[in-house]
């Protein structure tokens, strides 16, 4: 047989199974579109149609559940989304922000620092969560690389049938449904919750053998601050009012001498009862883990004025902008309203 | 490094470009080179016993071939002036010399086989990868110089190749120089047909051990590590579904290792023929891990049996006890020593041992009753019948689910409390009614299995005039294309691999 003829044979079938293998993987990867959804959050962000956004917001369910981008535009006319996603290590928030920069340069970062108490990636269930919707750049590279848990692979990352090829027992009808296009779940990255579930009484943490945060958590502290400090961005630190995971004063006196030594803004929220007027019986819908919609409004309704301070614009005068905020605005009333 | 890792796909494509990208003459050097970044990535300690094994064998044999080539010479050249007399002192003088030598290479390999086999804290840690397969291919390769069947090889880099050639490391086969050194150092043209079957067999090789035995190697492991859980009927499921799991697993890996030769353009023994088709266990033996049987019968049982301790032995029977006695027993004896080597060669724990001689005590029974079977047949049912043929390769198959309990416990004493708890037929109510769903694999898996090994039990019964890859080669392209990338993608989907599975090293890799 002739060398070009089988050269061809070898090329049609080498197309045709990389074009198998393709709907192959978009049929058996997750989808997130019931049941666990934090697995789309990050992926969400590139849809933007504006991706200029003066706030930026990185961290885990503190941030996504706890701060609507929706609120903040209503109330102070600030552009912001929240790159947050489920148990968002430091390492991954910092490539999300490096991520983000290839895109556009925020006024102000706000970061949680609820994840500094990790020093190692705890499950791989969770970094899937956050690098799989990731575009391919260097950052997303940087942040498999930080985050991989022992018997994970990076080849499993590059071609996700690897990781999911087990997915053909458990495939639904929205496996076939969403294989090439998904709908939002978030609102700006705001996951919205309404329902209602008031705090009991939370027991005081276990003490602990060491309360330091570790040598890469601090790592990845500095590279953030650095980052925002390059690119002349405000980095602001928060901590989310969860009563669970239980926040130890140690820490806090860790997080205060950090803020102080750097001359960034720190708030507590869990200290900011008061002023923020959060309900634990009815702006919590787990029992004081995550606040609900209530309670998101409360504290954007709080770090409105300081994200103003710290740099942000009201660009409600911007009327492309406006305009885009009226169209999501709808879906995030509506939904609010299903909701309650 | 596992056969069925991302790290041994990309070493084998990197080492096969490599290899034909080469001028041909330096295609041993890379393959070479190829032979100890594998064992090296294995742990580096194992260079240390393979280097012995290499350096003792190859010294011993190039010493015994060098001694045979002087003493030829130096009979030749005193042809007139030695009597018969002297020339055969002087040969039985050398001869002894030789023997020593052997003798003394071959201790020192099997010392340090024992080393590692025999539990202890230091070296089982060790455990060197394929020990006891270079191990055996040495010695047999040492012991035909000294018969004189092989001559030794010249070069130290020569050898070295032949037994640290990787593909062969993990299971096996047990290679024998003769076999091996033909193709393994020749230069090779770039073969399109072999890197096609090669890749071919290799892909059929992680069908079988992805999709099958490492699926059920889960249930096994429940199983056999929950006794007081699973027992009674459990037991006859596990023996059933572990002589599924070890056939698509041993000789998956099997497919694998020749396979990735055939691509390199080596050509390696077959160690497998359809041996759950056997008849007879003395059959099953003839067709299963034959490498390893057949080295054990030319380098174990001929030995021994030709020793004058037997011969005398033989002559001693049959002076007292007649000549059926004579002629059997000796025999026994042999097969005994060997069987009992070869239940230590797989483990050093008493399941392996008495597994062993479980096995030699079936075949002396067969031996003994075969005048009865013969008797049987001729007034009875014709032997060639196919009722009875089926009836035959089913009891042998139940037989081996029984024998291949052996490898699930640690001890003798559990496998026979495991055969013991079996025949209660305890909780085989509770297995019937979903019991057998809780063992780690859903319906939908055991569904994989069952279509997989019906498609393997397919595949032998089409293999048996011609391989299957010769067939399909006949085939229109598009059917080739067809049944290879289904083969594929089949591997990929329902293969038991990535996260939420335990890599599970190849079962004869402990061995």
């Amino acid at each position: 047989m002739k060398k070009s003829v089988i050269l061809r044979r070898v090329v049609a079938v080498g197309l045709l199974l990389i074009f198998i293998l393709y709907m192959l993987q978009r049929l058996l990867v997750p989808k997130y579109i019931t049941g666990i959804v934090e697995g789309a959050f990050v992926a969400e962000y590139y849809r933007e149609p504006d991706k200029n956004f003066d706030v930026i917001f990185v961290g885990d369910c503190e941030v996504y559940e706890n701060f609507s981008p929706a609120e903040l535009w209503k109330e102070y006319g600030i552009h912001s989304y929240i790159r947050g996603s489920a148990q968002q290590y430091i390492w991954q928030s910092y490539y999300l922000l490096e991520d983000t920069l290839r895109f556009h340069k925020p006024e102000v970062v706000v970061f949680n620092i609820q994840s500094l108490q990790y020093d190692e990636s705890q499950s791989e269930a969770y970094n899937r969560m956050t690098l799989e919707g990731m575009q391919w750049s260097p950052a997303k590279v940087g942040s498999i690389r930080a985050s991989m848990t022992e018997g994970e692979h990076f080849l499993d990352y590059v071609f996700p049938i690897l990781r999911y090829h087990d997915r053909w027992k458990e495939l639904t009808a929205d496996d076939v449904k969403y294989m090439f296009k998904t709908e939002p779940v978030t609102y700006n990255g705001y996951y919205m919750r309404t329902d209602v579930l008031a705090a009991g009484d939370i027991p005081e943490g276990r003490p602990l053998e060491n309360y330091d945060f570790g040598d890469k958590a601090w790592e990845y502290m500095d590279k953030i601050r650095a980052l925002c400090e390059e690119n002349d961005i405000q980095l602001v630190m928060v901590k989310a009012p969860s009563l669970y995971p239980y926040w130890y004063p140690e820490y806090e006196e860790q997080v205060e001498a950090y803020a102080a030594k750097y001359d960034l803004p720190y708030y507590n929220f869990l200290e900011l009862q008061e002023e923020t007027g959060v309900d634990y019986s009815t702006d919590t819908y787990d029992g004081g883990l995550h606040m609900n919609l209530s309670g998101a409004k409360k504290l954007s309704h709080y770090i409105g004025p300081i994200l103003l301070e710290n740099g942000a614009a009201d660009r409600r005068d911007d009327a492309a902008l406006s305009r885009i905020w009226d169209e999501k605005l709808v879906r995030y009333e509506e939904a609010a309203s299903k909701k309650e | 490094m596992l056969f069925t890792s991302y790290a041994f796909i990309g070493f084998v494509l990197v080492l096969l470009v490599l290899y034909y990208a080469v001028p041909r003459r330096f295609q041993k050097l890379i393959l070479f080179v190829g032979n100890v970044c594998f064992y090296v990535m294995s742990g580096w300690t194992n260079l240390i016993f393979m280097g012995i094994t290499i350096l003792s064998t190859y010294g011993a044999a190039r010493w015994i071939g060098n001694n045979i080539d002087a003493q030829k010479a130096y009979v030749k050249a005193h042809k007139e002036e030695l009597s018969r007399e002297e020339k055969k002192a002087y040969k039985a003088k050398e001869k002894k010399k030789r023997k020593l030598i052997a003798a003394l290479a071959v201790i020192l390999n099997v010392a340090l086989l024992a080393l590692v086999k025999f539990p202890n804290r230091i070296f089982l840690f060790l455990m060197p990868m394929g020990i006891s397969f270079y191990t055996l291919m040495s010695l047999g390769y040492l012991l035909d110089v000294y018969w004189e069947k092989q001559k030794p090889e010249k070069s130290l880099f020569r050898f070295a190749l032949f037994v640290s050639f990787f593909p062969q490391l993990v299971q096996g086969p047990i290679s024998r120089f003769k076999d091996l050194s033909e193709s393994l150092y020749a230069e090779h043209a770039l073969d399109w047909k072999n890197i096609y079957y090669g890749f071919v067999r290799v892909l059929w090789g992680f069908f079988k051990k992805l999709v099958i035995a490492d699926r059920l190697s889960v249930v096994i492991a429940t199983i056999s590590g929950d006794f007081d859980t699973y027992n009674g009927a459990y037991i006859f499921l596990e023996m059933f579904l572990y002589t599924i799991q070890l056939y698509a697993d041993f000789s998956g890996g099997i497919d694998i290792t020749i396979g990735v030769a055939q691509m390199l353009g080596v050509e390696m023994a077959e160690n497998f023929i359809r041996p759950y088709f056997s008849k007879s266990l003395k059959e099953y033996w003839r067709r299963w891990h034959i490498t390893m049987s057949t080295w054990f019968r030319d380098y174990l049982f001929y030995p021994i049996s030709i020793t004058k301790t037997m011969q005398n032995f033989s002559k001693f029977l049959r002076a007292h006890f007649g000549d059926y006695i004579g002629k059997r027993l000796p025999v026994y004896v042999a097969s005994f020593i060997v069987w009992f080597v070869t239940g230590i060669w797989h483990g050093t724990t008493s399941n392996f041992i008495v597994w062993g001689l479980v096995n030699y005590v079936i075949l002396m029974i067969s031996e003994e009753l075969e005048p009865a079977y013969a008797a049987f047949h001729e007034k009875c049912i014709p032997a060639e019948a196919k009722g009875w043929r089926v009836f035959m390769v089913l009891r042998t198959f139940t037989m081996l689910c029984f024998l291949k309990l052996f490898d699930c416990y640690q001890s003798a004493g559990e496998v026979f409390r495991a055969y013991g708890s079996a025949f209660t037929f305890a909780k085989l109510d509770e297995l019937v009614h979903g019991g057998w769903l809780q063992l780690g694999m859903s319906l939908a898996d055991y569904v994989v299995v069952a279509i997989g090994s019906v498609v393997i039990l397919t595949v032998s019964l089409i293999q048996r005039p011609e391989s299957v890859r010769d067939q399909l080669s006949r085939k229109p392209f598009a059917l080739q294309a067809g049944v290879v990338m289904a083969l594929f993608l089949v591997t990929l989907i329902f293969g038991a691999y990535g996260m939420g599975y335990d890599a599970s090293q190849f079962i004869y890799n402990r061995f």
